[in-house]
Order: C-alpha cells, then structure tokens, then sequence
C-alpha cells in the first residue's frame, strides 16, 4: 500500500438528531499481507441516512460485509445501541436488526413475495405452515413501503426495482433499525428512484438509519444526510452535510496518491491497427462505441462497474455478439462470429476472470499455455508432451512466470496466473491484445510486473487495450484513456486531459 | 507464494512416478482382483479364459472408449444402450427386409449409430439442454424405435462369415471383434493424447468458457464427441449381434450404466477434464474380470450387482482421496 499523506477526519457532533445507534472504531481488515480496511472509524445516529462513496476497491464492499456479519474484522470493534456487537453470521446481523441490501437480488424467484419475506422462518400453526398470518404480515410490510402488489406474487415476475423493494420488507419483518443499501439505483429508473427515495424518506422518519452506497454522485444530496468518503481501505472524508458540491466529492474520491512505478512507453506510431465504429452489443450492454488504436500505443479504458467496458471488449474478441457497428483491423473488416474468428484476425483477450475465464485451474501450466496454440507448437498434426513442456517453458522464461510446465495452475498466485493467461494470448501472435482488469486481486509488487510485459508488447508494436477499475493504472500505463458511463464512451482523454479528476467525472456522468 | 511453488516437484529418482501415481488405484485393483480369482478358482487363470474375458467385455469395451471422450468433455451420454439396440435392428433389418447386403447393412447401422449421437450433440449445443436431459430423451427415442421396426421381435440367422467375426479366433487368438476394440482403444488413446484435436476435449470438459475464449469451437467439438459416441454404440452393435447371431430390440438395456461405471472406475471424473484410455480399459476389465470370476465362484448374479455397485463406490471413494492428496 502506498503510504498516505494525513487527512482531516472531523467528527461530527452537530447537527442530527439522534442518539448514535451504530458506532464503528477502528476497524482494520487484512488478507494476507494484503490491507484492504484500515483503521475505520465512524458513528451513525439514529434516523440518518450517511452516504458512502469511493471508487471501486475502496473498501466499501468490505466495510459494509463487516457491519451485516459476513465478513469479520482482523481488528477493532463495533457498537449497536450501546452494545458491544460482534455479528458472526448474516442472521446475527439480522437478528440485532442490521440488514444489507446487496445490489444484485438474493431472491427465489419461483417463489412468492410472501415466502421470500419470511423464507427459513415460516410462520407455523399447529406444525403447519400459516399462509394467511404470512400473507398478512407480508403485506402489511409492502404497504408501509408504499406497494401495491399481492404478496402471493411470484417473485419472478416482479421488475429488478420491486424486487429490491421485497429485499427491503425482508429486512424490516426483521425489525432492521438499520439498512445498508449497495447500489440501489444501479438498475433504477428515474421513477423509480424517486419511489425508493421517498420509501427512505418514510423509514428515516421512523427512526430507521441507512447507509448509503452509490456511484451516481448527484443523487447525494437528495437523499443522504451526511457523506464519508473512503479511498484505498481508509475513511478520508466526513462531510456534516450532504449540501457538497460534486467536485468536491471527486476530489476527496480520487486524492492524490504516491506515484506509482510505471514503465516508459515510447510514442505511439501513427499507423491505426484497430477501428472500431459505432460498436452496439446485442444485449444493450453499450452503445455506439467507437475509437481507434494504432500500433504501439495503449489506449486504457476506464468507468465504474457495470459501465459495459467488459462488454465492449468481450465483443471486438468475438465472445459476445454485437448488434450493429464495425471493427476493422488493418483495414479489413471483421465479422465476429466466435473467438476464434477474433484470433484470426489477430485479437488476442486476456478476460477479467482468470479462474473462470482464462485457465483450467487442474491442468498444469503447459496445457494452459499450449491451450489453442497447437499450431505454433508443431507444424504437423501430432503434438509430444515434450514439446508442449518446451513451448512452454520458453513462455515461463519469457514471461518470468514462477512455476514449472508440469505443475497444476491452481498452485500458482494470482499474479503468476495472469501471467499465464497472458502468456497463451501473446503465443499466439496477436496485433492487437486486450486485457481486462490484468492487475485485480494481484498484489502491488506483482502489478509492475505485469505492467513492464505490458509496455513490452507496445514497444514491439501492437496495439494494446487495457481495461481497469484502477485510476492510476489506467492513468500510468496508457497513452490514452477512454471513459465510459452506461454504456457509452464518454470521452477519449489523452495527455494534460488526462486527470483523475476528468476521469472520474465523466465515469460518474 | 513463490518459494513454495518451487518446492512442489520433488525429485524422486523415479521417472514414472506419475504414471504410477496416476494408475494406481484401477490397476492395483485390477491385479488385486485377478490374485484374488486366481487363487479361489481352478478355472480362472488360463489362456483360454482370458480370451473369454476378452471376448465378454468386447462390447462394453467399444461403448467404453465412447463414453470417455464425452465424459472428458464434461458430458454423459445414456443414450448408448438404446442406440446399440436400434443401430442393431437396423442392421438387421436392412439385411432380411430390404435386401441389402450384409457389408451395407453394417455400415448404415455404424451410420444410424452416429446420427443419433448426432441428435444429441445437437440438442446439447443448440437446444441448449443438459447432456443428461438430450440423452435420457434420445435414450427413450431410440428404445422405442428399436422395438417399432419388427414390432418388439428379434431378427435370427445372419450368414456364417458374421457369426465368425466374433466367434473365430483369429491365428488362434484373437476373434475380429475382440481385434476391432484393441485397434480403437489404441487409436483413441493416441489421439486423446497426440493430437491437439484430441488435447482440447480436456479443456472443454475443463472449462468450456476458458476453452471457447482460447478459439476452439466447442459446440462442435460437442456435436462430434456426441456423434462419434453413436457411431461406436452402431459399431458395438455389429459386434453384438455377430455374438449373438440375431438383432433383438431388446439388447444393450442397462449398458449405458455400465459403461458409465468402467468409465469411472478408470480415474475419468465426472464434472470432465480428466480421463483417460488407458484407465477406461482398466476400467472395463475390472467389471470384465469381476463378472467371469464371480461367474467361475458360482456367485448368484444378483449378488454380483452387489459387489460391482461395491466396487465403483470403492473406485470412485480411492480417485477421490487420492486426487484431494496429490
């Protein structure tokens, strides 16, 4: 971790009302030797709805698992109304009246509002189940959120926001005095945000408190009362109020951090490997995309989660299907059935999930690698293990992957996984390489690594794409970024342009 | 992380401490089983037994070597038992009903084999259905269809030069089918390990995702593993009816389980990626060799069924620890 200019980190006193029902004091969690929490510290009073922001692996996700008991804490303590409190489980949580709202619903979706409410405590007469007191009390909840709906309906055929809605009543059955809503209005419309802002609202004034996670800035100051900001598993912003102007926020979101070692990349030639025009997938996960590379440059693409640059790539690898646009590689254009029409082209993905998506983690690291290259191994068709454990070991030493051909990919860290998977995606001489998220769940000293193969394969002229949650990554290592927001490119930043700041903004656009 | 990687591989001295790791379990057993008859019956170990055993596990033997290449790829196939029944009937009745001679006839049973296969394959990537659903349903389909053709009756009396194909033993060794299973294990195997068509069935049934991002097509690399699966169950069942000497619809009715089961016993597991040829044929004789020496001892076949569900718990129990060691 890098190590931290101090930050101003003002208690509040003022303001609320309230007595303080959740305090959090000095929490720190580790993995390893990996931080992803240290030392947090803050109060929520009762009645108030804090906001939480920060960019993706702030902390945010960790901090909120802590309160709802899914994750315990390396050091530190809590306190719920007064009370020591050290949740083991989610239902110890529940039980004291905590509940998280996870962004992607964990409902049953063959069964009805009434039994997703009341799952794993059916309420029972004489043995059996009594649908009428569950019916009722279900609704009774749906109602004090403003619900019109039956409570016998499936809830498969509810929409993702009343869904979130059920989530909600299942928490407050539960008598939650507290609830922590991640992303919330990721999957809302207009309408409906304004329907569960004014459910908030209602619950607030009975005296339920919340916190609040979002990446739609502008939201804040409608419904939070105060904001925390967190960076880099710390607490580094407290505002009083939620009256901040978003810059502000941005700022206090991004910092400034010790600068990272990055290698030098030589300038960019100007001859355009890869066009891509008014790229749309088929599932509406982007729209009208369009940008190009030339070779030796690397272009970085940057947004928050959900923000379809996954998608987009996946799509110009030939993995997802496209709905209408182009993608033209040294002036041919391309038609992506599969990713193997992508690696004719010469488009090699490194995809974001190495253990689902780019290795079989029980085959040894010599199938990994041999993995689709059988024709670079051998011109004839029959293929030796021994020449597969040469192939092999050639890209180990290329790529100063610790491990041997024959051992299983499983027994590898992180970083040597990637690299890897990176290893098999340049063995097969691609024009163009695209890696998604190459540095996630890798550790700091293994990221340079990764980033010198990565400025290696500019300097030998391929163009290169690199996707990242990680601001001064995608910062560090391309010649240009491009932000993306819901789907669409917001902007291809490059040079003085290129700021944290301008990054952050237009991914929160 | 790094230090102990290095560490991993120790150095034994022995060169095929892997093949021995790996093959311990079916083979040890195999061996364990053939000491075990040896010494309880008088019968058991002699030449012409073994030959009897060959010629006994034959059939299992070619529906075996199908099966692993759909298990490698992480797929079941229980349809192999009702396609051997139908390619047979085919067979049989394309012979005595149509008139076509014996050779044709063979080969459109080969081809009816492979289509249903085909069938699956298809429902598989296309349909989008689990391997045990497309199966179970082709499974069903083509049982039905078996029995239709001569409306449940078996067709008897193929000419002498077929019958001989599984009963004449070659140089006074080897009957054609017995030769046939050995020609395609070895075939197999080399291609399961030799050829890179044959090296990406493990990363499908490793990891179909990892796999179709590395640029393999694995539907049909699917619809080619199903379709050949077929084709032996339709080669399996001239073997059969040569045995035989008639077509019956009601042949091969439980077969798919113990293919499955030699399959399994072999090392292959079932969630794909891993197996082999090798251990699949070792599979094969140790249900071979259970079944002759229990035979030979007299025991009654239901206690038989006993003892093999005994014996794939065992296998299964053995692969399952070890691999959780290794």
């Amino acid at each position: 971790m890098p190590m931290q200019p101090d930050h101003t980190i003002e208690n509040t006193t003022s303001g609320q009302t309230g007595e303080t029902i959740l305090s959090v004091r000095n929490v720190s969690k580790t993995y390893g030797k990996i931080t992803v929490l240290k030392n947090v510290s803050f109060d929520i009073k009762r009645g108030e709805v804090v906001a939480l922001l920060g960019e993706n692996g702030a902390g945010k996700s960790t901090l909120s698992s802590i309160i709802a008991g899914l994750v315990t804490p390396s050091e530190g303590s809590m306190q719920w109304q007064g009370q020591p409190y050290t949740p083991a489980t989610p239902s110890d949580a529940l039980n004291a009246g905590l509940g998280l709202i996870h962004q992607e619903m964990r409902l049953l979706p063959e069964l009805s509002i009434a039994e997703n409410i009341f799952v794993g405590r059916l309420p029972t007469r004489s043995g059996r189940i009594d649908n009428l007191e569950m019916y009722r009390r279900a609704d009774e909840q749906l109602k004090r959120l403003g619900l019109n709906v039956s409570p016998a309906t499936k809830v498969k055929y509810l929409r993702v926001a009343a869904q979130q809605q059920v989530e909600i009543a299942k928490a407050l059955t539960l008598n939650a005095r507290f609830l922590i809503l991640d992303e919330p209005t990721a999957a809302l419309g207009g309408e409906e945000t304004d329907k569960l802002f004014e459910q908030i609202e209602r619950l607030k004034n009975e005296g339920v408190s919340f916190i609040y996670i979002s990446h739609r800035l502008e939201e804040i100051a409608r419904i939070a009362d105060r904001v925390i900001v967190m960076r880099d598993g710390e607490l580094v912003a407290n505002f009083d109020s939620a009256k901040v102007p978003v810059s502000n926020l941005v700022e206090a979101m991004v910092g400034r951090q010790l600068d990272r070692i990055f290698p030098h990349l030589p300038a960019p030639t100007h001859k355009p490997l890869i066009e891509v025009k008014n790229l749309s997938s088929a599932e509406g996960d982007f729209h009208d995309v369009s940008f190009t590379v030339s070779a030796g440059e690397v272009m970085g693409i940057a947004g928050i989660v959900g923000a379809g640059r996954t998608e987009l790539v996946r799509a110009i690898a030939g993995a997802d299907p496209v709905k209408s646009g182009s993608v033209t590689v040294d002036g041919q254009v391309l038609t992506l059935k599969s990713p193997a029409d992508a690696m004719a082209a010469g488009i090699a993905l490194v995809p974001e999930d190495r253990k689902l998506q780019g290795l079989v983690l029980d085959h040894t690291i010599g199938n990994n690698i041999a993995l689709g290259n059988y024709p670079r191994i051998t011109p004839r068709s029959w293929v030796t293990p021994t020449e597969i454990r040469n192939f092999a070991t050639t890209a180990i030493k290329r790529f100063g992957i610790k491990g041997s051909a024959d051992q299983r990919a499983n027994e590898l860290s992180g970083g040597n996984q990637q690299k890897i998977v990176i290893a098999r995606a340049i063995s097969s001489g691609p024009k163009i390489v695209i890696l998604d998220e190459p540095t996630r769940g890798i550790d700091v000293g293994a990221r340079s690594a990764i980033y010198d193969v990565i400025a290696e394969l500019a300097k030998q002229g391929m163009a290169v794409i690199v996707v990242s949650s990680d601001l001064d990554e995608v910062l560090g290592l391309s010649h240009k970024v491009l932000v993306m927001a819901r789907g669409r490119n917001q902007g291809i930043l490059s040079g003085t342009e290129a700021t944290r700041h301008a990054v952050m903004e237009r991914a929160t656009a | 992380m790094s230090e102990i990687t290095e560490q991993v591989t120790p150095k034994t001295g022995f060169i095929n401490m892997s093949f021995v790791k790996k093959m311990s379990g079916p083979l040890v057993g195999l061996i364990l089983l053939c000491v075990f008859f040896s010494l309880t019956s008088e019968f058991f170990l002699s030449a012409r037994n073994g030959l009897n055993i060959l010629d006994q596990v034959t059939v299992l033997g070619i529906l075996a070597i199908g099966m692993t290449l759909v298990i490698v790829i992480g797929g079941i196939d229980l349809s192999v038992g009702s396609v051997l029944a139908f390619s047979m009937m085919m067979m049989g009745v394309m012979q005595r009903q149509m008139g076509l001679p014996l050779e044709l006839a063979i080969v459109v049973g080969i081809a009816t084999g492979a289509i249903c296969g085909l069938v699956s394959g298809l429902l598989i990537t296309i349909a989008k259905l689990p391997p045990f659903i497309a199966t179970l349903a082709v499974m069903s389909v083509t049982r039905g269809l078996a029995n239709i053709l001569t409306e449940g009756k078996q067709i008897v009396g193929y000419p002498d030069w077929f019958t001989s194909l599984a009963t004449v033993r070659q140089f006074g060794f080897l009957s054609m089918t017995v030769a046939t299973f050995i020609v395609l294990a070895i075939i197999a195997a080399i291609i399961l390990k030799y050829r890179p068509a044959g090296r990406n069935l493990f990363a499908i049934g490793g990891n179909p995702e990892v796999a179709r991002l590395a640029g393999i097509n694995v539907n049909l690399n699917t619809c080619v593993v199903y379709a050949l699966s077929g084709a032996l169950a339709g080669l399996a069942a001239v073997a059969f009816a040569a045995r035989l000497d008639s077509s019956q619809p009601s042949a091969g009715l439980g077969y798919e389980l113990d293919t499955i089961a030699a399959v399994v016993i072999g090392g292959a597991s079932l969630s794909g990626g891993v197996g082999s040829i090798f251990g699949t044929v070792v599979g094969v004789f140790i249900i071979g060799v259970l079944r002759n020496g229990l035979n030979l001892l007299g025991v009654s076949p239901f206690i038989q069924q006993v003892l093999i569900g005994v014996v794939i718990a065992a296998a299964v129990t053995f692969d399952t620890l070890g691999r959780k060691r290794r």
